[in-house]
């Protein structure tokens, strides 16, 4: 299998000092749907931001057998798909056309490319019909949904998402677990909702304190609960 | 929680709803002009700018009371810019009326245009009509994000308010001193996340949209008999003496 993602030996500190990577080395490969989990603070988030370059490193991350850097990072940013855990962040225009459209925009498709595109992101994650929305009258399960269709706009063939099912209910949950099911791309979620966990991915890796600490198959890790409260992701 | 409060009734059905907001816009601006350009003893030229704008008000179907309201609010602003004309002017009373009924005329015409298009439309058409990129932008984010705003001074508000019970003035002045503050910074990392998920969709300073607008026959019709009657006006009001 084509490995999509190649994670040598990455540490990163924050400009404040503060360490928040510490040699962390990973490997996805095309299909794996992988799930990032750890307790708040082990760098899950950190770690999504240079997948597709937003943090920078020099050439610790691969991504289709090659390093990120300047010249490529717009194919990278088409090629990867990150979905931001707070959905205000990510839907900052005034209607949702308008946000889905920004992606397919910034690749320089033609205009009619564009909206079916959007159509089609739209479509598969079951907001048709919502483009002229304003994302301020939206529930928060919906504006998640919408956040998905602007990174699928731009056909990524590696979907990361981080937190993808924090504050939502029971009912937006189950519906964005079976979203997130039904898409057919290579996933890697970061997140220590479990049950999520068990119903989306095969592969679980547990980073904690910047470093992984485990990586194995779903039931092998969640099944291993000394190790699950070991890194606190569970309530005992 | 739901807001509306700037572009309440710009959903609904109505022919002036359906112009293009380049066509509204443009209007709106010359009936300003027209209304501000009157000399101030006119008083007969701004009845009829007045019944003008009332038609429009009412082909819109927009409530009037809501526009009454609306344009309520903004008249303290304008009365305490211009309360001091009559001690410096020649004839001071007769220009403050006159500021007065021109800054409401004006104001009624911008709540039409606003309570008749929504704001991404008005947006869009800015755009259009080639107002800088950068501003369009800034008043884009500016209503994307009041609403979010607004909701975080609730809870931080309805916070505050279930720990403290009265207090000195001066203390809570302290307090929301110290809310404002937080506010500036929640508002400036937000914004560092809102361009890290632009920099994620390919954003590379460049802005690019879709034009979704055409002009139609009635926004030529409307732009025609607005713009004759402007005129017609004027002339009639200068040919009166």
């Amino acid at each position: 299998m084509e490995e999509v993602v190649r994670i040598d030996n990455l540490s990163f500190i924050y400009p404040d000092g503060q360490p928040a990577l510490a040699g962390v080395s990973l490997t996805v490969k095309r299909g794996e749907r992988v799930a990032l989990v750890g307790p708040n603070g082990a760098g899950k988030s950190t770690l999504l931001l240079h997948l597709n370059g937003i943090l920078h490193t020099d050439g610790q991350v691969k991504v289709f057998g090659k390093a990120i850097g300047n010249g490529n990072l717009r194919e990278v940013r088409r090629r990867v798909g990150l979905v931001f855990q707070n959905p205000d962040d990510q839907l900052f225009s005034p209607a949702v056309f308008d946000d889905v459209a920004f992606g397919p925009l910034n690749l320089g498709y033609s205009e009619s490319d564009v909206r079916e595109s959007v159509a089609r992101a739209l479509e598969g994650v079951g907001m048709a019909g919502f483009e002229k929305r304003s994302p301020h009258h939206l529930s928060l399960g919906e504006k998640k949904r919408i956040a998905i269709a602007t990174v699928l706009a731009m056909s990524p063939e590696v979907l990361v998402l981080d937190e993808p099912t924090a504050n939502l209910d029971p009912r937006g949950k189950g519906s964005l677990i079976s979203l997130l099911r039904q898409l057919p791309m290579t996933l890697i979620v970061a997140s220590h909702d479990l049950e999520l966990v068990r119903a989306v991915c095969r592969r679980v890796v547990i980073l904690d304190g910047g470093k992984i600490v485990a990586d194995g198959t779903a039931e092998s890790v969640l099944e291993d609960a000394a190790l699950l409260k070991a890194h606190g992701l569970t309530g005992d | 929680m739901k807001h509306s409060f700037i572009d309440q009734y710009s959903d609904r059905d109505s022919f002036i709803h359906r112009l293009d907001p380049r066509t509204k816009f443009l209007t709106t601006l010359a009936f300003i002009l027209a209304v501000t350009l009157t000399p101030p003893h006119r008083w007969q030229t701004f009845v009829v700018y007045f019944v003008l704008v009332s038609i429009l008000i009412v082909l819109s179907r927009v409530p009037i009371s809501y526009i009454l309201k609306r344009s309520l609010v903004i008249m303290p602003f304008v009365l305490l810019v211009t309360v001091f004309v009559p001690f410096f002017k020649e004839n001071g009373l007769v220009l403050l009326a006159a500021i007065l009924v021109k800054a409401w005329l004006s104001v009624l015409s911008l709540i039409l245009l606003t309570a008749t298009t929504p704001v991404p439309r008005l947006l869009e058409g800015l755009e259009r009509l080639r107002l800088p990129r950068v501003m369009v932008m800034v008043l884009s984010f500016m209503y994307r994000y009041i609403f979010v705003l607004v909701d975080e001074v609730m809870r931080m508000r309805q916070a505050r308010d279930s720990r403290s019970s009265g207090g000195s003035r001066l203390w809570q002045v302290k307090t929301i001193g110290r809310m404002a503050g937080t506010l500036f910074i929640r508002s400036y990392e937000r914004g560092e996340r809102v361009y890290a998920a632009m920099l994620a969709r390919g954003f590379d300073g460049q802005s690019r949209t879709l034009n979704n607008l055409s002009f139609k026959l009635a926004d030529a019709y409307f732009t025609f008999v607005v713009v004759a009657v402007l005129l017609l006006i004027s002339a009639l009001s200068l040919w009166g003496g």
